[in-house]
């Protein structure tokens, strides 16, 4: 037997179903133990991914978002593909990130904030970018620290 | 899954309620109410999320928009009622420092409060 279950949602990338994804994952991830506010991280993370390739991926042209979760014991791996254009990770990672104090009112950026809040809820985050883009994305249950935290306390 | 803006002007004052989800299907409605606000100098635009159940990078961009805006017209732009989780995602992307935030402290996490 596999260590873990895979589920895997293939929906067309529109605008309408990023919250219909939101909340599938947040579904499989209260299975799996997490804490409300580590599924709301989740549904957030999730969001952006699926909202890049709504965005991106196909120019306007109809295309298919694919979502696989691998639901471990202690953690969910979540992957976020499509089959549109890639991006250069690199180049995007330069130009996001959070804002600063003294930045300048009028240049403050409108976007490019996803990338960042995906990689600052999640525990890892990794893209790749041969023939589309590929998020993959992993989030830690942290029910056995709570667990041995409870113990250490009885004892 | 829906959005509702709504807004009472007092003179001078602007007051909008937002209710519902903030995302990329629901952000063209919201940015279009925002749009259609007479910002001018003097104005003082205060948005209540106190009943927003989800956000994501797509609302922090509007807000960002908005402030960006008032701050142009000599306006005054705050957001009010924000839960713990609207407010941790101003925090993370370091835009509490910047825009004028109230965080409502009463407010009681709804579990599972996103409606499908």
């Amino acid at each position: 037997m596999r260590a873990f279950d895979y589920v895997e949602i293939r929906v067309p990338a529109k605008p309408q179903y990023v919250s219909v994804i939101r909340l599938a994952v947040s579904g499989l991830a209260i299975r799996l133990g997490f804490t409300y506010d580590e599924i709301e991280d989740l549904k957030i993370a999730t969001g952006e991914a699926v909202t890049n390739v709504v965005h991106h991926a196909y120019d306007g042209e109809a295309g298919d978002i694919v979502i696989g979760c691998a639901l471990f014991e202690d953690k969910i791996e979540i992957m976020v593909s499509d089959y549109g254009n890639s991006f250069n990770f690199e180049e995007i990672k330069s130009k996001i990130g959070p804002y600063k104090e003294d930045e300048n009112v009028t240049m403050l950026r409108e976007g490019g904030l996803g990338l960042y809040l995906m990689e600052t809820l999640m525990d890892e985050v990794k893209l790749n970018n041969e023939g589309g883009v590929t998020v993959f994305m992993t989030k830690y249950v942290t029910r056995e620290q709570v667990e041995q935290n409870v113990e250490r306390i009885i004892t | 899954m829906n959005i509702n803006v709504q807004f009472r002007q007092n003179e001078n004052i602007i007051r909008g309620f937002v209710e519902g989800e903030i995302d990329t299907y629901t952000a063209p409605v919201l940015r279009e109410e925002l749009d259609n606000l007479r910002i001018t100098k003097g104005v003082s635009v205060e948005l209540d999320l106190s009943k927003v159940s989800y956000m994501d990078s797509t609302g922090l961009g509007i807000f960002v928009a908005l402030y960006k805006r008032a701050t142009r017209e000599e306006a005054e732009f705050k957001l009010v009622g924000l839960t713990s989780r609207l407010a941790r995602l101003f925090e993370i992307t370091g835009l509490s420092e910047l825009m004028d935030l109230e965080v409502d402290t009463d407010t009681k996490v709804e579990i599972g409060n996103e409606s499908v």
